[in-house]
This record gives structure tokens, C-alpha cells and sequence, in this order.
């Protein structure tokens, strides 16, 4: 028995951490139909810009995370201005690009800092593990549950509540009918790719304590956000939480029960058995084409 | 019948007439006389400067060019300076096959030294031994392999396992967890392991393998909590090894009772993990950056002051590093008009050289006696050195399997 709520919990945190990087990818690709396949790479800058502020400014993280959001906005406000913004028409073609800018982004890491891993302490406040009986909770895992809670809670209000969103949710229905109105689709855009790459620079921030930071971290937590997504349904953030729980748990579920090899395998074969089924995923976003 | 003994004849005699007539004295003959008589001795350095393994063949690239460097400041091998050709094969199996292929055959190299992990190995075993090249290959690998054009400079399992396995049970318990990456080095290392844990008494609780760059452990973390095993044995390598080794500290486990004791655990990795996490954990290798040799501070120094002072040393970069001093000490025994690479070769075997983890030699089968030491890891991020072997351990890349030995001669099954 404690073992199986050690092991829920481990399935939350795992998706918790999948909530956070999938999230800004589902709002990419919602508002914009932009393929966002240098994700990863933001996810990393993310990671580098919370190791460059606590080595060189003593910035500890969880102060270091409104900068990191900041920042890696900027970053994602720059490259939908430069690239993205002139391949609107081109959909397919913003995937090539987007993949080099992920490399392109990759190598300038690898060539201005270097190649070697980086170390990023955790919060100390958060260090330590809560636990009764048998069942034993990381204090820090917990705190990145919450967080991802929180995130998306806010991303479902700025959706929902704001102007922000009600322009937003205006231009994904109907770009020329929204203009038409006086709504700058293009700044909307924008606006939208630097919030998605900001939320992926937090999730680069937030699990920095428990992985490796090199230049490729970023390949691998791609993939699995990208599974979620196609789950969630494309463009859907709820779809994109329910799937990040149910990929979360399945996972952990399947490496009790086998092994961690095992377990992915299983869980891969299990997504596409559901997506020969339910193509666009558990909650398909309804557009006017 | 005929007709085709006579067409395949025509074609050889062609083809041989073509090369005596024309190729031969350019190609063949002007290779020769290129080595035994230029100004410059060629060698090729096939170390990943991109790509995912770019994070330490980086480092192993420096080694190796430090070495370099500093025969050349003292003027060559018999006054003749190395002129070194690099390249980069971006972490791709296929392109370090590709690149040796230029390297060995564009620049005419005597000598190639590369190579992190054993499927690049593998990428360029044919071209080296089809082209009778020679490939110096610095890295820890899972054995089983011997031929006849690759310097092995690492340690193989026997020489990492055969005095840490005993050790550990030992001092800590024979319940062994044991933890890899899915490929074939940690399996073959766990093989060995496990032959061990018999003869022992011991036993291993879990094998358990988990994909390349797999970064999350809550379930192993949760398996190891229910098996109570005595210690990890771990050989995760790069990423899973640091999320791993960071998640077992958060987890609250104390390293003094249950310890992670790794083959693959060097400096590199333990200031990615940070010394808090790293601290009180074990690890089997022949080199540390801490280890006291004069030699050794020596490197440490020429290392720091030529690529700065935060970089470190370790076991893999030592050997990349010293593998070019092999080289050297090979070459000085030749006569200038006999420099080929299977002479280099044969001229290796035997040659002893004052490494900084020790005095090596290397093996008629081309791997090398090495010095292994089991060390605790500080939170300085450097290792404390708890044992040192008695005396130099020889390689034996076949030590799990019995009938099968690698010798001077190649593979040899009784």
C-alpha cells in the first residue's frame, strides 16, 4: 500500500514536470498552428539562465523564476519576430525552422558556455522529504506539483478572464474577422509565442535540481511533451493537463510493475493504440476552418 | 568456366598493371617514404566537438592536445614534430566512420585517437582494420572485443571489478542493486558483477536497466526503498547518472549505509551533481584528479593553465592524455624508415610509462595494465582514495567467458 502511494505520487510529479513543458507547447500550437520544435531548447535556456543567475549574481531559484519567465519571453519574442512571424502562411515550413532555430540555439549554448554539465542547488527550504509511515514525499517534488497547479490555473485565467484572451481566443476562430475589428492579430501572436516559451523557460528552471544541465536536455523532455499534446488533443490546455496526469501515472504505474524500459515501451505502444482510435485526442479543440 | 577464369584473370592483370604503371609509386610508395622521411609526423584526433557527446569528448580532445602540444614545445618525437588533424564527427556513429576514413586515408595518418563511447568505437573498427590504421581509444569499455588496430587505454571489467566487488561486500553487505543504463556496457559489467556476487556469497536483490538519459527516478527510488538493497551498484552514464545520483540524495538516503558505488562516476559528473549530493559515495576507477603522483599534479597544472582553472581532470581524459605519450615512447623505439602503423604497434607492446595514476604497460592483446583505486567521493567534488590496488591489474577483456582469451595473436578460443 505505500509502496502504490509512493508510487501516485511519483506519477504526479512526473507529470507535473510534463504540465509544465507541454503547456507552453499546446498554447503555441493552439493559437497558432506553429509545429514548436525549438520547445526543448527553451526549456534549456530556462536551466541556463537560473545557473547563470545563482553562479554569477547569488540569485537563489525560486526568486530566479520570474526573471527566468522574463527572459526566456524575450528570447521567445525575438525568434516569433525574426522567423516565425514570416511563416504564417507556411505552416509545415515553421516546423524546418523552428527545429533549426533549436539547433542553432543548442550549438550557441555548447560554444559560448560549453559543453559541460551545470549545477543548479535546489531551494534549500525545500530540500528534506515529508513522510508518514512508509510513504515518503519529496519536499521539493511537492513544491513543483503545486507550481504546476498554479501555472496552469493562471493560464486557464488569462484564457478565460482577460482581454488578453478574449483577443486571443477572437484570432484563433477568425484572423481577418478578428482585425476587422481592430485586433492586431500579429501582436497577439507574439504575445502568445513569448508567454508559451516563458512558461517552458520555467519549466527549465523548476527541474534544473533534479536532472543534468547540458546544452541537449532539452531533446529528450521534448518528446514526452509532445506526447502529451498529441494526447491532450491539440491546442487544448485541459486536455493537456488530464493528459499530462494520465501519461504521468501510466508511466509510473507500468515501471512498478515492470521496469523503466519496459514501462516507456509500454506507454508508447499504449499512445498510439489510443490515437489509432481517438485521432485528434482526448478533448479536440472545435474551430471554424 | 573458362571464359570467366580468363575474364577475372584479364581484370586482375589490369588492375595490377593500372597500380604498377601509375597508382603505386604514387599512392603506396609516397606514403611510405611520406612517413619515414617528412618533416611532420601525421596523426588525427577524432574527438566530437558538437553533439550530445561533445560534453566530455571535449574534454578528451584537450587531453589529447595538451600532449601534443607539449611534445611538439620540446621538439617532436627524434626532432620530427606531430602535425594533428581534427576532425569533428558530431556525435554520429556514422560520421566517425566516415571522418577516419579521411583521416586515414586524405591525411595519411599513422595514428588516430578517439572515440568516447564503444558504438563509435565500433563505427570505426572497420575502416581502422581495413585500412591496417591504428586507433587509439582512451575510454573505460565492457571488454569483449579484441583486435588487432585499436589501442585500448581504459579499464575493462576485470580491472575495475575484481578488488571493488569483494571490498563492497565486505564493508557494506553482499545485497546488491543493480542499476544501468539499457546498452551493452552496463549489462556486460553487471555480467561480471553478478559471476562476482556468486563466487562471494553475495547476491544481486534487482537488475534494472533504464533508457539513455532517462531522468526520472521516483520509481527506482521507490523500488530501492522497498528492497532495502546494501548498496547501488550503478552504471549510468552522463545525464541518468547525475538525475539520478541528485534524486537519490533528495530522497533522503544516507550514503555511510546504503552507497552508491559506480564504475562510471568521475570528476565530471560529481560537479554536476554537486558535492553535497556526490558525498560519501563510492566509486571504482584508475585515476582521480586528487590522486598524489608528481606526475599527476603535473598534468593537473599543464591541464588547469592551459584551458582554464575551473576545468577538471579524469579517468578517461587521463588516458586520452597519456595515450599520446604510448604513442611517443613507441615511435622513439623505431627506426625513421619503418614507421607504419602495425610497426607502432608492435613497437607499443611492452612500452612502461609513468603515467599519473601510476606505472602502465601495455598488453601484448593492446590494452593497458592499469592501476585501479576505490575512492569516496567530498563534497569538495574531488575523491578520497580508500584503497589502492597492490599492484598493477592486466587487462583480460574476456574475463567473464571462459574458453575465449584475447592475446597477442587476436581472439584465441581453446
Amino acid at each position: 500500500m505505500e509502496t502504490f502511494i509512493n508510487q501516485l505520487f511519483a506519477g504526479a510529479s512526473l507529470a507535473s514536470i510534463l504540465l509544465m513543458v507541454a503547456l507552453g507547447l499546446a498554447i503555441i500550437y493552439g493559437a497558432m498552428g506553429v509545429i514548436n520544435l525549438a520547445h526543448g531548447e527553451f526549456v534549456m535556456l530556462g536551466a541556463y539562465v537560473t545557473w547563470a543567475l545563482q553562479t554569477f549574481l547569488g540569485i537563489g531559484l525560486l526568486p530566479a523564476l520570474p526573471i527566468v519567465f522574463l527572459a526566456i519571453a524575450a528570447v521567445g519574442w525575438g525568434v516569433e519576430r525574426a522567423v516565425v512571424s514570416r511563416l504564417y502562411r507556411r505552416p509545415l515550413d515553421t516546423i524546418l525552422a523552428t527545429w533549426g532555430i533549436g539547433i542553432v540555439l543548442q550549438q550557441l549554448v555548447r560554444i559560448g558556455i560549453g559543453p559541460e554539465s551545470r549545477f543548479i542547488a535546489g531551494p534549500g527550504i525545500l530540500s528534506g522529504n515529508t513522510g508518514f509511515g512508509g510513504v515518503v514525499l519529496s519536499n521539493y517534488r511537492i513544491f513543483v506539483l503545486v507550481f504546476a497547479i498554479a501555472i496552469f490555473a493562471a493560464t486557464w485565467a488569462l484564457m478565460a478572464k482577460t482581454e488578453f484572451g478574449r483577443k486571443l481566443r477572437a484570432v484563433i476562430q477568425n484572423r481577418e474577422i478578428s482585425e476587422c475589428y481592430g485586433i492586431r492579430a500579429e501582436k497577439v501572436y507574439a504575445m502568445t509565442f513569448a508567454y508559451g516559451a516563458g512558461l517552458a523557460g520555467l519549466a527549465g528552471a523548476l527541474i534544473s535540481p533534479l536532472v543534468n544541465t547540458t546544452p541537449s536536455m532539452g531533446t529528450y523532455l521534448v518528446v514526452d511533451a509532445f506526447l502529451v499534446v498529441v494526447v491532450g488533443g491539440v491546442g487544448s490546455i485541459f486536455g493537456t493537463a488530464v493528459a499530462s496526469g494520465i501519461v504521468g501515472e501510466t508511466t509510473a504505474f507500468f515501471s512498478m510493475l515492470l521496469n523503466d524500459t519496459v514501462g516507456r515501451i509500454a506507454v508508447l505502444v499504449a499512445i498510439i493504440l489510443f490515437i489509432r482510435f481517438r485521432p485528434s485526442g482526448l478533448f479536440p479543440q472545435i474551430v471554424r476552418r | 568456366m573458362k571464359r570467366r577464369s580468363f575474364l577475372t584473370r584479364l581484370g586482375a592483370a589490369g588492375t595490377m598493371g593500372a597500380m604498377g604503371g601509375l597508382a603505386a609509386p604514387a599512392i603506396f610508395r609516397g606514403a611510405g617514404q611520406a612517413w619515414a622521411q617528412g618533416a611532420e609526423i601525421p596523426i588525427g584526433l577524432l574527438f566530437s566537438l558538437t553533439g550530445e557527446v561533445a560534453v566530455v569528448e571535449r574534454t578528451l580532445h584537450d587531453a589529447a592536445l595538451l600532449a601534443i602540444e607539449e611534445i611538439n614545445a620540446e621538439g617532436g618525437i627524434n626532432g620530427r614534430p606531430l602535425k594533428v588533424h581534427i576532425e569533428d564527427p558530431a556525435s554520429d556513429p556514422a560520421t566517425y566512420a566516415d571522418r577516419a576514413r579521411r583521416l586515414f586515408i586524405r591525411d595519411n595518418c599513422v595514428s588516430v585517437f578517439g572515440s568516447y563511447t564503444s558504438a563509435s568505437r565500433q563505427a570505426v573498427l572497420p575502416v581502422v582494420e581495413q585500412r591496417k590504421g591504428l586507433y587509439w581509444y582512451p575510454t573505460l569499455y565492457e571488454g569483449r572485443e579484441c583486435s588487432r588496430n585499436i589501442m585500448y587505454g581504459g579499464a575493462v571489467p576485470n580491472q575495475q571489478q575484481q578488488d571493488f566487488v569483494p571490498w563492497l561486500v565486505e564493508n557494506f553487505g553482499g545485497r546488491f542493486y543493480l542499476l544501468g543504463n539499457n546498452y551493452v556496457y552496463p549489462k556486460e559489467e553487471n555480467n561480471v558483477c553478478k559471476m562476482l556476487l556468486d563466487q562471494l556469497g553475495g547476491e544481486a536483490v534487482h537488475e534494472e536497466y533504464v533508457p539513455l538519459g532517462h531522468s526520472d527516478f521516483s520509481s527506482v527510488i521507490n523500488r530501492i526503498r522497498s528492497t532495502g538493497p546494501s548498496l547501488i551498484f550503478s552504471t549510468l552514464v552522463g545525464d541518468s547518472d547525475v538525475a539520478f545520483a541528485r534524486q537519490f540524495h533528495a530522497a533522503g538516503f544516507d550514503s555511510a549505509k546504503m552507497p552508491v558505488a559506480s564504475l562510471t562516476r568521475s570528476e565530471v559528473e560529481v560537479a554536476a551533481i554537486g558535492g553535497e549530493a556526490a558525498a560519501g559515495h563510492l566509486s571504482s576507477a584508475p585515476y582521480y584528479m586528487g590522486y598524489s603522483s608528481p606526475e599527476n599534479e603535473r598534468f593537473v597544472e599543464a591541464y588547469k593553465s592551459r584551458y582554464g582553472g575551473d576545468q577538471v581532470t579524469h579517468f578517461v581524459s587521463e588516458a586520452a592524455y597519456f595515450q599520446v605519450y604510448q604513442f611517443k615512447a613507441a615511435i622513439e623505439k623505431l627506426d625513421p624508415a619503418e614507421i607504419t602503423p602495425e610497426a607502432i604497434r608492435d613497437a607499443a607492446v611492452g612500452v612502461t610509462l609513468k603515467a599519473p595514476q601510476g606505472e602502465i604497460l601495455v598488453d601484448p592483446n593492446l590494452h593497458t595494465h592499469l592501476w585501479p583505486k576505490i575512492a569516496r567521493w567530498k563534497s569538495d567534488g574531488q575523491a578520497e582514495i580508500l584503497v589502492q590496488s597492490a599492484e598493477r591489474i592486466a587487462p583480460e577483456p574476456y574475463w567473464a567467458y571462459a574458453g575465449e582469451t584475447c592475446t597477442g595473436e587476436g581472439l584465441v578460443r581453446s
